[in-house]
C-alpha cells in the first residue's frame, strides 16, 4: 500500500476515535467552545487531507460535516442531540468509506452520500429541526439500503479475496472464525450475510472499531524517534551486559547460569533485532523527492529524463537514511545534469532521445548497495584533466603518469566539478567530495565505473545500521582496538620461520601474500605506541583489511576474537587525532578505540610522501622536465646502489638457491615451466650455495632472465638525470637518487647477454637481411642509452640524436635511415611538430615510417599524433611495442619496395 | 568524603542568609581549592581503570566507562601546567556533562558541596598565569582561602592549551 495512503489511514483513525469521543462530550456540554472548536479542527483536517490525495467522497462529506460544525462553532446553530446524531452518522460513514480504502486502497465506487450530505447542507442552514433530526438518523439505514443493490464489493466467502486483505498472518486466526461463522467482516446486523456490501455499513456497533479484520490503523502505533532512540541506546546496553555475562560464563565450566544465560543470550538477539527493524526505513522515503528533481531538472535542461527505481522498498536504518539522502540527491542530480546528454546530442550518438537515470537498492551481506545508473556520457576524462591542471591540483607530467581511472578519481576532490556552467543544479563545486566524505563518515564505500558514451555507474555501499557493528578486537603492546569486522579480508600470521614474513624495504614493511607485496601498517608505529621493533621480531599478525580500492595489512601483537560492539562517538576534545571512527565498551568493561581505517592508510601514505615531495621538488630544478619515473633502487656487488626502472621489471623474485641449476656454466632456475637464465649484475661473484637469492626479472615475449641482486633497497619517483661519464658495460650511468651516487642499470645489456649466451640467436627482426637504419630522436639520455642497445640487439642499425633540429640537419646533410622513432615532449620543436616538418617538406625522409613515443598513450594522443603523421604511437617502456611496430612496417615497406 | 575544614562553618551561615547564592563542588589540585557549579557535575568517582588513548593530547588520561557511558578523562594537573601528582595518591574524578559529552575531571580530592555568595565572587586578578585565567571565571573569597572557579567548556578547549 501506498506509505502516503496508510500514513493518512493511521491518522485519520486515531482523529475519528478522537472525535467519536469529543461528540459525545459536546453532547453532555454543548456550549464549550473549546470543544467545538478542537472537534471543527479534526473534521477539517480531514477534509483536508481527503482533498489532497484526491478523495472526492472522503471530501465531500467532510466539508459537508465541517459546515455544520462551522455554525455550530460560530453560534449559529445550537448543538442539539439531533444534530450530533447526524454528525456521529457521517463520521460513522467516513470509517465505513475508510474501511473501504483500506482493504481496496480506493474509494468505493458504491453508493453516494447525497442523502447524509444533503441532511447536513439542511442542519447547516437550519431548516433541520426536531423532527428533521430522526428523519436524518433514518437517512443512514437508507445508505445502507441503497448499498446492497450494488453487487458485493468485500465477499468474505470468496477465498482468493483474502490472500489480498492486508492483514498479517496472526489475526488470520480472527479472520477464519469470522469465515467460519458465514459472517461478513462487518456484519450489519440486518443484512443478509452473501451480499451485504461492507462499504456502506453505517450500523452504530458496526463501527465502533471492533471489526473481525484487524485494521492496518488499529495496528500501527506512532512512536516519538527519541523514544526509539532511547529505546535503542538501552538495547544496546543490555547487549553489553549480555557479552559481558557470556564472557564470565566462558570462564568457568559447568556453571548452573549456563542454561538461563543461553536464553537470555537468545531473547536479548531477539530484543535487538526487533527494537533494530523498528528504526528499519524503506529506502523509498529518501528518494521520495527525486522524481520531482528530475522532472524539473529535464525542464530546465532541456533534456529528456527518466528516472528509475527499483528496490524502493529495501530497509535501512533511519539514521543513516538521513545521513545518504543529501548524498543521493546530489548523486542523482550530478548524473542527470552532466551525464545525461540533451535529445539531439542523444539521437546522434544512437541513443534513443530519453536517457535513464536508474537507482537501484539492494542487500548484501549486511551492506545495502545503491547504485545510481545512467546511460548518459560517461566522465569526461579531458575534461577532468583539463579541470586538474586548471585548478592545479597534479602538474602535466604526473597527469601523464595516471591512469583513467586514477584521473576520474578527482571527481572527489574539493572544488571539482566539471559542469560547464553553473546551472542552479550542480556545478558549483561542493559536491562529489562532500558526497564522499558523507558517505564514508558512515562507513560507506562509493565505487564508480564510467564509459565514455554508455554512461557511468555509481556504487554507494553502506552498512545497515551503524549503532551495532561486528569488530575484530586487536591488541597492540596491551591495548586493544576493534577493527571493523567489515574491511578484514583475512589474518595472516607471520614469523621469520614462516611462509609469511614481514619484510622491509626502506624500513617500509611489506609482506609477500599469494605473490603479491601486500604493504603493510604498523599499528606501533601509526599509533605511536612504542618503538617498531619488526625486525627485531618478526612474530606479529597482519590483518588483511580493504578499505575503498586499497588492501593492506595492519601488523598487530595479538587477534582476539570478534565482538559486538556499540559504536559510540569519540568525544569532541579528542576528535582531531582522526584516526579513530568512535569507541565502545567491550563484554568485560573496558573502553577500547575503534579503528578508522580510512583515515590510518591514509595517514600511513602521507608518512612517505612528505619525502618524496621533497625529493620530487629538489630534482625538478635539475632535470630539464622530464617524467619522472618509478625507480627500483637494490643494491648488487661493488660500490654504489643501482637502479633500473620499474616499468622493464616484471617480477621480483626470491629464489632458493639449492633450485638453482647449471647448463653450459649458466646457472639457472625453473621458473614457470620454463628454465629461467640467471645473470649476476658484475660478473664472477660467487652463487651462493644456499639461502636465498633476490632476482629481478625481466620477461621478453615468453622469456625470462633473471638478474641476481643482493638486496632490494626501496622504489622511489625520481626525475632521471644520468650522468654519462664513466660508462661501464651493464651501466647507462651513475644519477643521485635519494641523495646517493646510484648507477642506473642497463637492462638491455643484460637481456642481451642472458638472450645470447643461452638462447642464442633472437629471433631477429629480418632474417638474414641487412640490417635496418633507424634514426632515433629523444632529448632524454636515459632512453637514447636505453632503447639504442635494445634496437641494437634487435638488429637496427641505430643512430640517436638529442633533438628534433638535430634530426632535420641530418636529413639536409642526406642520411637516409628506414624509420624514425621519435619522442613527443622535447625542448623547442616537439614531436608533432618534427613529423609535421618531415611529412610536410619535400625531403626524403617525407614517406617514412615515423613512430612516436611517448609517456602520454591516451587516445587523445595517438589520435593526434595520427593526426599529425605519425605512423604509429608506442608507449614509452613498451619495449616490445615499439619493436613490434618497426618489425611490421618495415617487412610492408621491404616488400613494397 | 572528605571536608574542608576551612569552609564548614562559613557555608552555613551563607547558605541561610543569601538567596542569590551559587553551589560549587569544590576539591583541591595541589593544594589549591577550585570549585565547579553543582549542576555542572553529575557524578564523583574514586580512582578508576582509566584506559589510554594513543595520539591524544598530554591532558587527556584516557577513556573510562561509567555504567555504559565513555567518560573522557581529563588531568586536570596536566591542563594547569603543575606537575604531575605523586605516584601515592591516585586522585579522583568529578565527572560533568559538557555538549551532550561526559568528562571527568581528574583532581587530587573531592570536597564538599558548599553555597558561595555572590558577594564574595571576584574577577581574576590580571597577574594570575594566563593557563589558569583561560579556565577560571574568577575567585571567591572563602575564610582564610580562595576558590577557583572553573568553568568547564573553557577548561575542555584542549586546543588553545597547545597553542599556549
Amino acid at each position: 500500500m501506498d506509505d502516503l495512503l496508510r500514513d493518512f489511514l493511521t491518522e485519520t483513525s486515531e482523529n475519528l476515535a478522537t472525535l467519536d469521543v469529543e461528540l459525545v462530550r459536546l453532547e453532555q456540554n454543548p456550549n464549550d467552545p473549546d470543544l467545538i472548536g478542537s472537534i471543527f479542527r479534526l473534521v477539517h483536517t480531514i477534509k483536508g487531507t481527503c482533498g489532497f490525495l484526491g478523495l472526492p467522497r472522503l471530501e465531500h462529506l467532510a466539508h459537508a460535516g465541517e459546515n455544520v460544525l462551522g455554525k455550530f462553532r460560530d453560534r449559529e446553530l445550537q448543538v442539539t442531540p439531533v444534530a450530533v446524531d447526524l454528525i456521529l452518522a457521517s463520521i460513522d460513514r467516513i470509517k465505513a468509506l475508510l474501511n473501504y480504502l483500506e482493504q481496496h486502497e480506493v474509494e468505493s465506487p458504491e453508493g453516494n452520500d447525497e442523502d447524509l450530505i444533503a441532511s447536513l447542507n439542511a442542519m447547516a442552514e437550519g431548516k433541520l429541526g426536531g423532527q428533521t433530526a430522526s428523519a436524518a438518523k433514518e437517512e443512514a439505514p437508507k445508505a445502507q439500503e441503497a448499498a446492497p443493490s450494488a453487487p458485493s464489493v468485500v465477499d468474505p466467502f470468496a477465498p482468493d479475496e483474502f490472500g489480498f486483505v492486508p492483514v498479517p498472518a496472526g489475526d488470520m486466526a480472527t479472520l477464519s472464525a469470522n469465515m467460519n461463522g458465514g459472517k461478513p467482516i462487518e456484519p450489519p446486523p440486518t443484512a443478509k450475510a452473501a451480499t451485504v456490501a461492507t462499504v456502506v455499513a453505517p450500523s452504530g456497533e458496526g463501527q465502533t472499531g471492533k471489526s473481525g479484520a484487524a485494521s492496518i490503523a488499529d495496528q500501527s502505533i506512532r512512536v516519538n524517534v527519541d523514544q526509539l532512540e532511547t529505546l535503542m541506546t538501552t538495547v544496546s546496553e543490555l547487549v553489553l551486559t549480555r557479552n559481558q555475562l557470556l564472557q564470565i560464563l566462558r570462564g568457568q565450566k559447568d556453571s548452573s547460569f549456563a542454561a538461563p544465560l543461553q536464553r537470555l543470550n537468545q531473547v536479548t538477539s531477539e530484543l535487538q533485532e526487533g527494537v533494530m527493524k523498528t528504526r528499519m526505513q524503506p529506502i523509498g522515503n529518501a528518494w521520495a523527492k527525486l522524481p520531482r528533481i528530475i522532472r524539473d531538472l529535464a525542464h530546465e535542461l532541456n533534456k529528456k529524463i527518466e528516472l528509475q527505481m527499483l528496490g524502493a522498498e529495501t530497509e535501512l536504518d533511519r539514521q543513516v537514511l538521513e545521513l545518504i539522502k543529501d548524498p543521493l540527491t546530489h548523486m542523482v542530480r550530478n548524473s542527470a545534469d552532466h551525464g545525461i546528454e540533451t535529445p539531439a546530442e542523444r539521437l546522434r550518438a544512437g541513443k534513443p532521445e530519453t536517457g535513464i537515470v536508474t537507482l537501484n537498492a539492494y542487500h548484501e551481506g549486511g551492506h545495502i548497495i545503491i547504485d545510481i545508473l545512467d546511460d548518459g556520457r560517461g566522465l569526461a576524462v579531458d575534461k577532468i584533466r583539463a579541470k586538474i591542471l586548471e585548478k592545479g591540483l597534479a602538474s602535466e607530467s604526473e597527469l601523464a603518469a595516471m591512469t583513467e581511472q586514477q584521473v576520474m578519481q578527482f571527481i572527489f576532490k574539493a572544488g571539482f566539478s566539471t559542469a560547464e556552467a553553473v546551472t542552479s543544479v550542480s556545478g558549483r563545486g561542493v559536491g562529489m567530495d562532500v558526497v564522499r566524505t558523507n558517505i564514508e563518515r558512515i562507513g560507506g564505500t562509493v565505487d564508480f565505473k564510467s564509459v565514455a558514451g554508455k554512461g557511468s555507474s555509481f556504487s554507494i555501499k553502506i552498512p545497515l545500521t551503524l549503532a551495532i557493528v561486528s569488530a575484530l578486537i586487536v591488541e597492540c603492546l596491551d591495548e586493544r582496538f576493534a577493527i571493523p569486522q567489515i574491511s578484514v579480508v583475512e589474518l595472516v600470521k607471520a614469523s621469520p620461520t614462516s611462509e609469511h614474513r614481514i619484510e622491509l624495504i626502506n624500513e617500509t614493511p611489506v609482506l609477500r601474500l599469494r605473490n603479491r607485496l601486500l604493504p603493510l601498517v604498523s599499528l606501533r608505529k601509526t599509533l605511536k605506541l612504542g618503538e617498531d621493533d619488526i625486525q627485531a621480531n618478526g612474530n606479529a599478525f597482519v590483518v588483511v583489511v580493504q578499505v575503498g580500492n586499497s588492501t593492506f595489512g595492519v601488523i598487530v601483537d595479538r587477534v582476539f576474537d570478534t565482538e559486538e560492539i556499540v559504536v559510540k562517538p569519540v568525544a569532541l576534545i579528542l576528535r582531531n587525532i582522526g584516526l579513530f571512527s568512535g569507541n565502545t565498551i567491550l563484554g568485560d568493561g573496558s573502553v577500547i578505540m575503534i579503528l578508522d581505517l580510512n583515515a590510518i592508510v591514509m595517514h600511513a601514505g602521507d608518512v612517505h610522501s612528505p619525502a618524496a615531495r621533497g625529493q620530487a621538488i629538489a630534482s625538478a630544478h635539475v632535470g630539464h622536465g622530464e617524467t619522472k619515473q618509478s625507480l627500483l633502487l637494490f643494491r648488487a656487488g661493488e660500490g654504489a646502489q643501482k637502479a633500473v626502472p620499474l616499468a622493464l621489471v616484471a617480477r621480483l623474485e626470491e629464489i632458493d638457491c639449492a633450485t638453482l641449476e647449471y647448463s653450459e656454466g649458466v646457472p639457472m632456475v625453473q621458473y614457470r615451466g620454463k628454465l629461467m637464465p640467471l645473470v649476476p649484475v658484475t660478473q664472477g661473484v660467487a652463487i651462493p650455495k644456499v639461502g636465498t637469492q633476490a632476482v629481478l626479472v625481466f620477461a621478453d615475449k615468453d622469456k625470462h632472465m633473471g638478474l641476481m641482486v643482493d638486496e632490494i633497497l626501496d622504489i622511489v619517483e625520481e626525475r632521471l638525470q644520468v650522468d654519462l661519464s664513466g660508462r661501464r658495460p651493464g651501466t647507462l650511468g651513475t644519477s643521485i637518487i635519494s641523495g646517493k651516487a646510484t648507477d642506473v642499470v642497463d637492462a638491455a645489456f643484460y637481456l642481451s647477454q642472458a638472450f645470447q649466451s643461452w638462447f642464442g640467436e633472437d629471433d631477429g627482426a629480418f632474417d638474414g637481411d641487412v640490417s635496418r637504419r633507424v634514426l632515433l630522436v629523444d632529448d632524454s639520455p636515459f632512453f637514447r642509452n636505453l632503447l639504442t642497445p635494445l634496437l641494437t640487439v634487435a638488429g637496427y642499425d641505430v643512430t640517436a640524436v638529442e633533438n628534433a633540429n638535430e634530426a632535420l640537419k641530418l636529413q639536409e646533410d642526406g642520411a637516409s635511415f628506414d624509420a624514425i622513432v621519435s619522442d613527443i615532449e622535447m625542448p623547442n620543436m616537439n614531436g608533432f611538430d618534427f613529423v609535421s616538418a618531415l611529412r610536410g617538406g619535400e625531403g626524403k625522409w617525407s614517406k617514412l615510417p615515423i613512430f612516436a613515443m611517448s609517456s602520454h598513450a591516451t587516445p587523445r594522443d595517438l589520435e593526434r599524433g595520427r593526426q599529425a603523421g605519425f605512423t604509429d604511437y608506442v608507449a614509452k617502456f613498451n619495449r616490445e611495442g615499439l619493436l613490434n611496430a618497426l618489425h611490421e612496417s618495415l617487412k610492408q615497406g621491404g616488400n613494397l619496395s | 568524603m572528605s571536608t574542608l575544614p576551612t569552609s564548614t562553618a562559613g557555608t552555613a551561615l551563607v547558605a541561610v542568609e543569601d538567596a542569590t547564592q551559587g553551589m560549587f563542588v569544590t576539591m583541591t589540585i595541589a593544594n589549591q581549592i577550585f570549585g565547579i557549579p553543582v549542576l555542572k557535575v553529575q557524578d564523583v568517582l574514586g580512582p578508576q581503570r582509566i584506559a589510554h588513548v594513543p595520539l591524544a593530547p598530554p591532558e587527556i588520561l584516557g577513556s573510562l566507562n561509567l555504567r555504559g557511558r565513555i567518560v573522557t578523562a581529563v588531568d586536570a594537573r596536566t591542563r594547569l601546567g603543575l606537575p604531575p601528582r605523586s605516584d601515592s595518591t591516585e586522585g579522583m574524578s568529578v565527572v560533568v556533562e559538557h555538549a551532550g559529552e561526559l568528562y571527568s575531571v581528574v583532581v587530587d580530592k573531592v570536597g564538599e558541596v558548599m553555597s558561595l555568595p555572590a558577594a564574595d565572587f571576584e574577577r581574576n586578578p590580571a597577574t594570575l598565569d594566563p593557563r589558569w585565567q583561560e579556565i577560571s571565571n574568577g575567585i571567591y573569597r572563602l575564610q582564610g582561602t580562595l576558590l577557583v572557579v572553573i568553568d568547564v567548556p573553557r577548561f575542555l578547549r584542549l586546543d588553545q592549551a597547545h597553542a599556549a
